[in-house]
């Protein structure tokens, strides 16, 4: 198996990961769930960054990856301060019982 | 000493505003004593300032404060412009109006909205000394705007009685009809020179095309006709009666009214430059309103509405010295005017507040007996106004008529007939109310929605008889109605307090004595000399006269005046008989004026001002609507996409970027 078709491996892996997770999250109605696909998709996209930078010998892929692992991080504490937020105030409650704010 | 000229219209805006603030507290009578310090104080700043004027390279002072609109290339500033002219109006409207403020602090007394009325009143100076000391247009016209307000406040100051109310509305509109024309005038000026003030635009006058002078010139005195109640809008005026006395005496004598006249003359540059049918028609709309209100002055029953048709004819013989390019005598007989026409009409308001009210002139007689201060003061500005020799109202209606005669011999009649009826008129008011039998004591009292002719008829045989004997016009009707107070047979009047008598003595000397400003020989022309250089004349050497001709104009005019007041004197003495033939219906309803406007209006112009609101309810108001139901009914469909389900948007996202894949993929990759 050479080196390039080992990459398309992972680019392939990372695709179903990314789809894996948007299906998810469109599927799932758990908060938490919710939460961990969109987590699932940012590791396909960081996934990709890597094969990339190792295709093409360039040392940025990665580096974006530490800006998106940054971010993600920061995103999952808001993101999980929100669902505590809502567990305390409505247990059990799903994302489609959260619709206040429609117009 | 000339930089305090800021002063004279910020002392009564501070009175306003302290009046605004503590008015209610200080009450009767302190809060009138504050608003007469006020303009007192701004009487003699003006003193002041006169003498430091003197001092100025060629007599004028401009000054800018601070920069009131700057938009663009658009800049108004709040500035001054102190000339001679100016100073000679801030001098005669800051006098004659504390005289007046003083003369409410008695005629007020009692009222229940006491310290509102000198509120309003020191508006009124305010925006009257705005409006001549402004150095540019749109200052002036804010001065315009004001004591068009102010007017509005006071002439329905008491508002509780329909007709009041709707005199100020009326008021109100016609001043608004010339301000289209003072706006539009403005248009015309900014568009032209790019600039509103007046030391910019009127030198450059020469510059433009004359077709856009004539044209901002026509604006003005469209303007002017409005504010000085000239044909065809002088119907606002005999109106304004409705308001408290001091009132009338103050739009009449020291402000308002005198405001088209003075715009006239600030802008002779663009007089002297516009086509010359310009000025022709100026004095022939003076001359003929000169006339037709003092046709229309012998009639009238209300003494109050004598004198209002005598002001509108007596503006009439400005704007004739105006159109022949005589502006210092324009000034000067606005100044004269404003001397004897306040005395007539303080006196005229000390005789109803003397006789509980009443108004009508049939119900007067021999008041001399009673109020002799009232009688004496009234009976010089009188003279002054007929034009005896050697009263105030004789040396600069003469000169007028003078000066109408180089014009035209046309105008000159005119002017000269005017002068006839004006002081028949007056004479004629003056018998009836100060001589003869007093008539209250015979003629009953009409009671509250009654005419005097149906209270006579209502009455029991001898008594209308007796009436009728003593005053045969009894059984003329009027509309409107002249006001009737309900003093009766047995009432005896009074001479009014010390604040009302004073102003009227002091205004009475004046009438007699004002002439002397200005006496065409030798070296008396104090008042041409100083206003000389406020003005541009198209041609100068029209205005000279020799001393002779002088002397037969003024003779000519001297003998008029006597001709008018004997006339009075031989009808209203003596012979009743023909007493009731001599006040002609067709005058007495002001030639029909009022009936024809409001048959035109109500039929006609009814029915284009619906078709006009008409296309505004439908087409502009349609159209603005419009576009904002557009945007409500398709920010109603639009919101339906924010549904509030976080997994909807997120198949939304999916969708998009699946959309974005397929056209990178298509279009791009593709190259």
């Amino acid at each position: 198996m050479s080196a390039n078709s080992l990459s398309t491996g992972y680019l392939v892996l990372s695709a179903m990961l990314f789809a894996l997770g948007a299906f998810g999250l469109m599927r799932r109605r758990n908060t938490l769930v919710m939460l961990m696909c969109i987590e699932l998709m940012l590791n396909a996209v960081n996934l990709t960054f890597v094969t990339f930078g190792r295709m093409l010998n360039d040392i940025t892929g990665q580096v974006i990856v530490f800006f998106v692992l940054v971010v993600a991080a920061a995103e999952v504490v808001v993101g999980l301060g929100l669902i505590v937020a809502i567990a305390r105030r409505r247990p059990g409650a799903t994302a489609d019982d959260i619709r206040v704010l429609r117009g | 000493m000339v930089e305090l000229v800021w002063l004279i219209p910020m002392l009564p805006l501070v009175g306003f505003v302290a009046l605004l603030l503590l008015g209610k507290r200080l009450g009767d009578p302190w809060a009138g004593w504050l608003a007469t310090a006020m303009v007192g104080a701004s009487f003699v700043t003006a003193c002041i300032v006169f003498v430091g004027l003197l001092g100025q390279h060629e007599n004028t002072y401009e000054n800018t404060y601070f920069s009131w609109i700057p938009a663009g290339s658009f800049r108004v500033d709040f500035n001054a412009l102190l000339d001679p002219m100016s100073m000679a109006m801030v001098l005669f409207i800051t006098s004659i109006s504390t005289l007046i403020h003083l003369y409410s602090i008695g005629y007020m007394h009692g009222d229940e909205k006491y310290w509102k009325f000198f509120l309003y009143l020191n508006l009124f100076v305010f925006s009257m000394l705005v409006l001549v000391l402004g150095g540019n247009l749109l200052l002036t016209f804010l001065g315009w705007e004001g004591v068009g307000t102010c007017s509005y406040f006071l002439i329905s100051f008491w508002f509780n009685k329909e007709a009041n109310a709707s005199a100020g509305k009326k008021a109100f509109i016609t001043n608004r009809i010339g301000d289209w024309g003072f706006m539009v005038a403005m248009f015309f000026v900014f568009a032209t020179f790019g600039t509103l003030n007046y030391n910019e635009f009127l030198p450059a006058a020469g510059s433009a095309a004359q077709t856009t002078v004539t044209i901002i010139a026509v604006m003005l005195f469209i303007g002017a006709i409005g504010k000085s109640a000239q044909i065809p809008l002088y119907i606002w005026l005999p109106d304004a009666m409705a308001g408290p006395t001091p009132v009338s005496a103050l739009i009449h004598a020291a402000t308002m009214v005198t405001g088209g006249v003075y715009l006239m003359c600030r802008i002779s540059p663009v007089l002297a430059v516009s086509a010359g049918w310009v000025p022709v028609m100026i004095a022939w709309v003076g001359a003929i309103t000169a006339l037709v209100a003092a046709t229309i002055a012998t009639a009238q029953m209300d003494i109050k509405k004598v004198l209002a048709y005598s002001t509108v004819s007596q503006l009439g013989y400005m704007f004739l010295a105006v159109g022949v390019g005589a502006y210092w005598v324009a000034i000067f007989h606005m100044i004269t005017h404003a001397f004897f026409k306040a005395c007539l009409f303080l006196g005229s308001g000390s005789v109803i507040h003397g006789m509980h009210d009443e108004q009508d002139m049939r119900r007067m007689g021999n008041l001399k007996k009673y109020m002799p201060i009232t009688a004496v003061t009234f009976m010089a500005a009188w003279l002054a106004i007929a034009g005896i020799p050697p009263f105030s109202g004789f040396w600069s209606k003469d000169e007028i008529l003078a000066y109408a005669l180089h014009a035209s011999p046309a105008l000159y009649a005119v002017g000269l007939f005017a002068a006839l009826l004006t002081a028949y008129y007056m004479s004629r008011a003056v018998y009836r109310t100060f001589y003869g039998d007093e008539k209250w004591r015979v003629v009953p009292a009409p009671e509250d929605g009654q005419t005097l002719a149906d209270a006579v008829a209502a009455a029991p045989d001898e008594e209308r008889d007796a009436a009728l004997a003593m005053v045969p016009d009894l059984v003329l009707t009027f509309d409107p109605e002249p006001t009737h107070g309900h003093l009766d047979a047995s009432y005896e009047p009074h001479e009014s307090v010390w604040m009302m008598t004073v102003p009227l003595v002091v205004l009475g000397v004046l009438s007699v004595v004002g002439g002397f400003l200005n006496i065409p020989f030798g070296n008396l022309q104090f008042l041409e000399r100083w206003l000389e250089p406020s003005f541009v004349l198209s041609n100068p050497a029209q205005l000279d006269a020799s001393t002779a001709q002088t002397v037969i104009e003024l003779t000519i005019g001297a003998i008029v005046g006597i001709i008018g007041c004997v006339a009075g004197y031989v009808l209203w003495r003596g012979r009743r008989a023909e007493q009731k033939g001599a006040q002609v219906p067709f005058f007495a309803n002001g030639w029909y004026y009022d009936i024809a406007i409001t048959r035109l209006m109500g039929g006609p112009g009814r029915i284009a001002t619906d078709a006009l609101a008409w296309f505004d309810r439908t087409v502009i108001d349609g159209f603005v609507n419009g576009i904002g139901t557009v945007a409500v009914e398709s920010g109603g469909l639009l919101r339906r996409m924010q549904s509030g389900y976080v997994r909807r948007y997120a198949l939304g996202l999916a969708l998009g970027a699946a959309v974005l894949l397929i056209f990178v993929a298509t279009r791009v990759v593709n190259l």
